[in-house]
């Protein structure tokens, strides 16, 4: 059975008057008879299945209702995904409703086909969506008589199969700034977006809003810019334009050489590194080499992080070449390949203790060290 | 609908830096005051150049937690925010007075009222007055004792001075406390020798920072002489030259502050019904301060 008060709400708007009273949302439509002099409605569900003309108000209100027979089963899910999306959620246009539409795969378009029975099915089930590293359900708050409202769960993909009993639950928005600032290992994560998020925890029945909210703490703007992207207005500020509005001690950093451009593209801005899609370049017409990656959510321009890096880097870069001359032997020259790779792929960690084999083992680190530094510098003669 | 925007600095390398800002946030938050209220930083996310995209409202307030007028409330912040119209004289500041500048941002269809910095409002006296006293677990401390209100102090943006003055000139004036002095870290008159300006046994030293940091909990500690090494922790009151040194950690960490965020909101014509009252019952209790170092040097 319909839920009352939502036929009554729907009934109101339609008899209310005024221009915008038609309703003609997600296969339902509800428009006022022309040329009639007392209120009589037209209402048509998916272009045909169910399609009645010359109703009154009580006839409208009983045929929503589904106590006109043959329309009940049929209407009430076009009724109830009415008052949730119109009436709950609302924010035609905005980023946040776009977001929750994403959520249920339903059409952002009003015009697009679609089939509401078919998706209350999967809501019914639970469809799952992946945000970076977050996994979204959106489901019915009742699963067994849906009324149309909605509720979120939000986990880490890597727990999708974890049992809830296992994991730390949270109702409030607000702990996902905590879970966001450390990582596994409790180190600090300055850039929200890196593929570092911990696991072990899960929200559970979360409104549309609190969703938002939540994946806002977890991955600031990044629905606004997804948003953007999608109506086809995101605003890219390539690596020119961001280096130059730079002042004070960043101001530098527009000295970065071309060819280091890509170097710090390759070193940040990649998949392993940052769930963002680089959608900057070095600036319009003059792309980057390194592929901007497959992230959802695209990156509009340089972080704060990468301008801090290239700073360094654009101080670093400003250093003449020069040619050194060393001992080492072949085993030793690819050990330094071995380490600099451990530090890069961020592997120093998985290195155990014994294993001499591999070139970035602290003992063997340690041994290079003491063969080949004097005074605490690498032995070489500069040319 | 209207939303406010608390503008803070953030760290790459510090993770409690941003920590009174979401703490006042949260306290703004339970009000109920805005529709939306936003942390955006310059060294963390959502960073000042992406915050004005996530908001829904149509009027936004945008409140520096910077403690001067200076190179960020008037170039960083707002070039970041795209106020290209903004300059400083509009503020028609002496350096502590800038109040708010209301900007019209066709682009994205918002009035954006860009604030002063909290920590030149005059409601940021009344925070240094509840700091010293939840240093020193006496909400009706002053008599017999000494404030030493610190900044920064550099001798490359004078405002950096002014309003550390400006309070300290201020708390004088009510003459609550036996003696006030204004000093600094980089410039004269230094902290380094607090206790060659009171004359009082007492002195409360409140240092006028937005958030923990190297500074506050590293250097001030060190250069007043609470202890030899910051990483040993100091107690409160610390015997200094035979004095008592009431020191805990910055200002800004004062729960109080989220009264000075609504206070600039409220100048700026933000409706904020009976906010400002329920954020100082909220927040007037003197608690007790953790003097334990807590954070690491920012960057």
């Amino acid at each position: 059975m319909v839920a009352t008060r939502h036929v009554e709400e729907l009934v109101q708007r339609v008899t209310g008057g005024g221009d915008d009273s038609d309703i003609a949302f997600d296969g339902l439509r509800i428009t006022r008879d022309e040329s009639d002099d007392e209120f009589t409605f037209t209402l048509a569900i998916d272009g045909g299945r169910v399609d009645r003309t010359g109703l009154d108000a009580d006839g409208l209100r009983a045929v929503l209702a589904g106590e006109a027979g043959e329309a009940g089963a049929v209407v009430e899910p076009y009724v109830t995904n009415w008052h949730y999306w119109q009436e709950t959620v609302g924010g035609e246009g905005t980023a946040r409703r776009a977001f929750l539409r994403w959520c249920e795969d339903a059409p952002l378009a009003d015009d697009d086909a679609t089939s509401v029975p078919a998706r209350y099915a999967d809501v019914r089930d639970g469809i799952d969506r992946e945000w970076g590293q977050l996994c979204i359900t959106a489901r019915f708050v009742d699963g067994d008589e849906p009324d149309g409202e909605r509720a979120y769960d939000l986990w880490h993909v890597d727990d999708a199969d974890a049992d809830l009993d296992a994991l730390e639950i949270h109702d409030e928005p607000r702990a996902a700034r905590e879970l966001a600032t450390y990582d596994e290992d409790g180190r600090y994560r300055p850039l929200k977006t890196a593929p570092t998020l911990e696991t072990g925890w899960a929200f559970t029945g979360l409104s549309g809003t609190e969703l938002v909210d939540a994946v806002g703490f977890f991955y600031p703007a990044t629905i606004a810019n997804w948003h953007r992207e999608r109506e086809g207005e995101l605003d890219v500020d390539h690596w020119s334009e961001t280096a130059a509005r730079q002042s004070g001690i960043y101001e530098v950093v527009s000295e970065l050489p071309r060819e280091a451009v890509d170097w710090l593209a390759e070193a940040c801005c990649v998949d392993s590194q940052c769930l963002r899609r680089r959608e900057w370049e070095y600036e319009a017409g003059d792309d980057l080499d390194p592929d901007g990656g497959d992230g959802p959510f695209p990156c509009r321009e340089p972080c704060s992080l990468v301008i801090a890096a290239a700073r360094k880097w654009a101080i670093a870069e400003s250093e003449t070449e020069r040619t050194y001359e060393l001992e080492l032997t072949p085993s030793e020259r690819n050990q330094l390949e071995e380490l600099i790779d451990a530090v890069a792929d961020d592997r120093t960690d998985e290195i155990r203790e014994a294993d001499v084999n591999d070139g970035a083992n602290r003992y063997r680190a340690r041994y290079l060290r003491a063969k080949r530094f004097a005074d605490g510098e690498l032995e070489m003669r500069e040319q | 609908m209207q939303a406010l925007v608390i503008a803070a600095h953030g760290s790459h390398l510090n993770p409690d830096a941003s920590n009174p800002t979401y703490a006042h946030a949260d306290t703004v938050r339970e009000t109920g005051a805005f529709d939306e209220v936003r942390e955006a930083f310059w060294k963390e996310e959502p960073h000042f150049r992406e915050v004005i995209r996530t908001l829904e409202s149509e009027e936004v307030f945008v409140v520096p937690l910077f403690i001067s007028e200076g190179y960020f409330t008037e170039r960083i912040i707002p070039r970041e925010l795209r106020l290209d119209e903004f300059e400083p004289e509009q503020w028609e500041s002496d350096g502590t007075s800038a109040s708010q500048v209301t900007f019209e941002a066709e682009d994205v269809g918002k009035t954006i009222h860009y604030c002063g910095p909290v920590g030149t409002h005059d409601a940021m006296t009344d925070v240094i007055v509840q700091r010293a006293e939840s240093v020193t677990s006496d909400p009706s401390v002053g008599k017999g004792v000494g404030l030493a209100v610190v900044g920064h102090g550099t001798e490359r943006n004078e405002n950096s001075a002014k309003a550390v003055e400006y309070h300290a000139d201020r708390i004088r004036e009510r003459r609550r406390f036996d003696e006030v002095e204004a000093l600094f870290m980089d410039e004269e008159p230094e902290v380094d020798d607090v206790t060659d300006f009171f004359a009082t046994e007492d002195i409360v030293v409140v240092p006028l920072f937005v958030a923990d940091g190297y500074h506050t909990q590293e250097d001030i500690p060190e250069d007043v002489g609470l202890t030899e090494d910051y990483r040993l922790g100091w107690t409160v009151p610390a015997e200094v030259d035979g004095h008592r040194i009431w020191y805990a950690g910055a200002v800004g960490t004062e729960g109080l502050m989220a009264d000075v965020i609504l206070e600039r909101a409220a100048d700026a014509g933000a409706e904020l019904g009976d906010a400002i009252e329920r954020v100082r019952q909220i927040t007037s209790s003197a608690t007790e301060s953790d003097p334990e170092r807590t954070s690491q040097a920012g960057d």
